[in-house]
């Protein structure tokens, strides 16, 4: 009951990198794709464990280098408490001031991803704020997303994104999350955030798109003078990703 | 007010209502990381001691949060029925799971029962259940909805097919739906979840969906889990939306962290059941939950997260959805770090919502950074099934390429269907088979994506 063109999985998978057109046996998988699985599986378990490497960033920008409580990534992972808080050294590390905006490059769950994506987006966003004061540029070790609430009230500074590695997929693990929060108060709740996700290299968003939504974004905020689920992306594009918190149960993919 | 048990000659004290519940639990990381888990295996043991002795009537007097500030709890309160809870009002938690397992207590007991049993009396009596109790009363309770098809019929379990896609580019969703349609999944819903929150993205994926249903005539649901807020504005503007989504919480200040209130949650029932899209039935609102939201919110006032989920339950309930389900491993091994606490929190949340009254399904599911892999979902997805779980959650091959987590694959429903005998909803079958799509014994076929090819939009 062919009622449309003919079509080939060659041709529909070239659209998605998602497992569609599987080959089965019987009613399950191929053994050759559920081998590909668990090999994916493997390697996406060990890009949790690898640490930031701040000289792989390249940065040309002065920056100041915090780390949250939590002492290494085993503790990390399983205490978000002290990845939303700054250490006492970092915290005296942070020079209060006044300004308009603050960037966080931190590891997430991928440093990876923090590595590739977060100087591409900071170089493509810097030039569009010409006339914002922006604070010198962090990086965090072992940080959640809360963790730029704390790092934005001792630098003083209006808005904080934070530019954090995703939790690590099956086909890409070195996806990055921006997170923009007006207003940033330690403890506040996450429907006060504008997330823009899956900036990546393997069909996820690119560094330049994901840059001109976050501007986008920014400017709103500022005109209105807050940020989170009120603030909703009307812009007319396909290619943008504002998602307040909370879509698919419990904040993101970087797990907060 | 305080309470104790003696085991042995030991006598174990326990502060609160709240922390017998607490201490009860059994143990999982994100008990430990509230600060709320019994401190050692005999005090756990001590507490259900403790909560099996106590009476049901007590949960109506001391709530784990104050009736005065949390509207969750002025819910859970205002709407207990006590003509329902007649039956078990004599009755202790030790008592209640005897009689819930009793070959005298049948389904129809149980679904009377429901608007009598509050959130933390059910929480509570799944303390003292072991997998076995969990699934076996689960399986006596039959909860039955519909909009374009009817859903959880005994002897039927329902699938979303979940096309995410990264940028939530059309084509490459319409690919993975049509993948899912191919292999016979999708009759709960066909459920998106957008990487952006752009609204005229969100309208077209809306208009996609529905052009997709028309042009195949499927009996299907279909949703874009969107911020409720969204959803209001998509409907204002007149795109097709079947179902409502949000995720809930437990308490007031935890929906607060996802932007909702319960007010917020009735303008958008009542906006979609004035569109009046079901065909077969009006139940438009689709939840999802999961343990540890409370916690994650810094909102929990003390719970234990088991306890914090049944009440998101308690939310759901006032809006009769057509789907519920928990998002089990979703959350992190924070929360729930490793097979044996998502199995058992994956148990747990299908008995508490089907004991609830609630349509319950779930996402089986783990991130890359707990302590799980595809043999633990194999285990649960056959444990919920024999359950008689209303509906699971299936991606192209377990993976989901834009929330970067592994769910169940459109393959592994297949599995269920031949190893249970669980079938698809009636309405969805009839049109597997109008469609050519089954063979003769009812299994799916080997079908080619030219059958379907429609889908794909050309224009991108």
């Amino acid at each position: 009951m062919t009622d449309d063109r003919p079509i080939s999985w060659q041709a529909l998978q070239a659209r998605t990198s998602a497992r569609i057109g599987l080959a089965r046996a019987g009613n399950t998988i191929s053994g050759a794709a559920v081998r590909e699985f668990q090999y994916a599986h493997v390697r996406a378990r060990h890009a949790v464990s690898i640490t930031l490497d701040i000289n792989q960033l390249n940065l040309s920008l002065p920056h100041i280098e915090v780390e949250s409580r939590a002492g290494d990534r085993d503790e990390y992972v399983r205490r978000p408490d002290l990845g939303r808080q700054l250490s006492d050294t970092s915290r005296e590390s942070l020079p209060h001031g006044r300004y308009d905006i603050v960037f966080v490059i931190a590891d997430g769950l991928s440093a990876l991803a923090a590595q590739q994506q977060g100087p591409a987006v900071l170089a493509a966003v810097i030039p569009l704020l010409a006339d914002w004061c922006i604070a010198p540029l962090v990086v965090a070790q072992r940080a959640r997303v809360a963790l730029g609430d704390e790092i934005a009230t001792c630098l003083g500074a209006r808005c904080v994104v934070m530019m954090i590695g995703e939790r690590p997929g099956l086909r890409c693990a070195e996806s990055m999350s921006l997170y923009m929060t007006w207003n940033p108060k330690v403890g506040m709740r996450d429907s006060g955030r504008n997330c823009i996700s899956n900036i990546h290299g393997h069909g996820g968003l690119s560094a330049m798109t994901a840059a001109s939504s976050l501007v986008w974004l920014l400017k709103m905020a500022r005109m209105r003078n807050y940020s989170g689920v009120n603030l909703k992306d009307e812009t007319c594009t396909i290619e943008q990703t504002v998602r307040p918190d909370g879509q698919k149960m419990l904040l993101d993919r970087t797990d907060q | 007010m305080s309470y104790h048990a003696f085991l042995g000659g030991e006598k174990f004290c326990f502060s609160s209502l709240k922390q017998v519940l607490a201490y009860a639990s059994p143990y999982r990381s994100g008990d430990e990381l509230a600060g709320v888990a019994a401190p050692d295996p005999l005090q756990r043991i001590g507490a259900r001691e403790a909560l099996a002795n106590i009476p049901l009537r007590t949960f109506l007097n001391e709530v784990p949060v104050p009736y005065e500030t949390d509207e969750v709890t002025r819910l859970i309160i205002d709407s207990h029925d006590a003509a329902a809870f007649a039956p078990v009002a004599h009755m202790t938690v030790g008592d209640l799971r005897d009689w819930l397992l009793d070959h005298e207590t049948d389904g129809a007991t149980l679904a009377a029962l429901a608007p009598g049993l509050t959130a933390e009396m059910v929480a509570a009596v799944s303390k003292l259940m072991r997998n076995q109790d969990l699934v076996a009363v689960a399986r006596k309770i039959t909860v039955r909805t519909a909009f374009r098809n009817t859903q959880g019929l005994p002897g039927c379990m329902g699938s979303r097919l979940q096309p995410n896609h990264p940028v939530d580019s059309l084509p490459g969703i319409a690919a993975s739906m049509l993948d899912g349609l191919l292999l016979g999944v999708g009759d709960a819903v066909v459920g998106i979840n957008p990487a952006s929150d752009n609204m005229a993205n969100a309208s077209d994926i809306l208009h996609m969906l529905e052009d997709v249903r028309v042009r195949y005539d499927i009996p299907i649901q279909t949703c874009l889990l969107t911020h409720v807020t969204n959803t209001l504005q998509l409907m204002e503007r007149n795109a097709p939306v079947d179902l409502v989504f949000q995720s809930i919480s437990g308490t007031q200040e935890a929906n607060a962290g996802f932007g909702i209130s319960l007010s917020v949650l009735s303008e958008a029932y009542m906006a979609s059941q004035s569109l009046g899209r079901g065909t077969l039935g009006t139940n438009t609102m689709y939840f999802e939950t999961g343990q540890g939201s409370a916690l994650s919110a810094d909102a929990h006032h003390g719970m234990d997260q088991q306890t914090a989920e049944v009440r998101a339950y308690a939310v759901a309930r006032a809006f009769s959805p057509l789907l519920v389900n928990t998002v089990v491993g979703f959350i992190g091994p924070e929360y729930l770090y490793d097979g044996k606490q998502i199995i058992r929190a994956g148990l747990e949340d299908h008995f508490c919502g089907k004991l609830m009254g609630l349509p319950m399904g779930c996402d089986v599911c783990y991130t890359n950074h707990a302590e799980v892999d595809q043999d633990d979902m194999d285990n649960l997805m056959m444990l919920l099934c024999t359950a008689g779980i209303n509906f699971l959650i299936a991606v192209p091959g377990s993976d989901d390429i834009m929330l970067n987590y592994q769910s169940l694959s459109y393959h592994d429903i297949q599995t269920l269907r031949s190893l249970f005998g669980v079938r698809a909803a009636p309405e969805f079958e009839e049109w597997l088979v109008a469609r050519e799509m089954v063979d003769a014994k009812g299994r799916i076929r080997v079908n080619s994506p030219s059958i379907f090819s429609g889908i794909i939009p050309c224009n991108d």
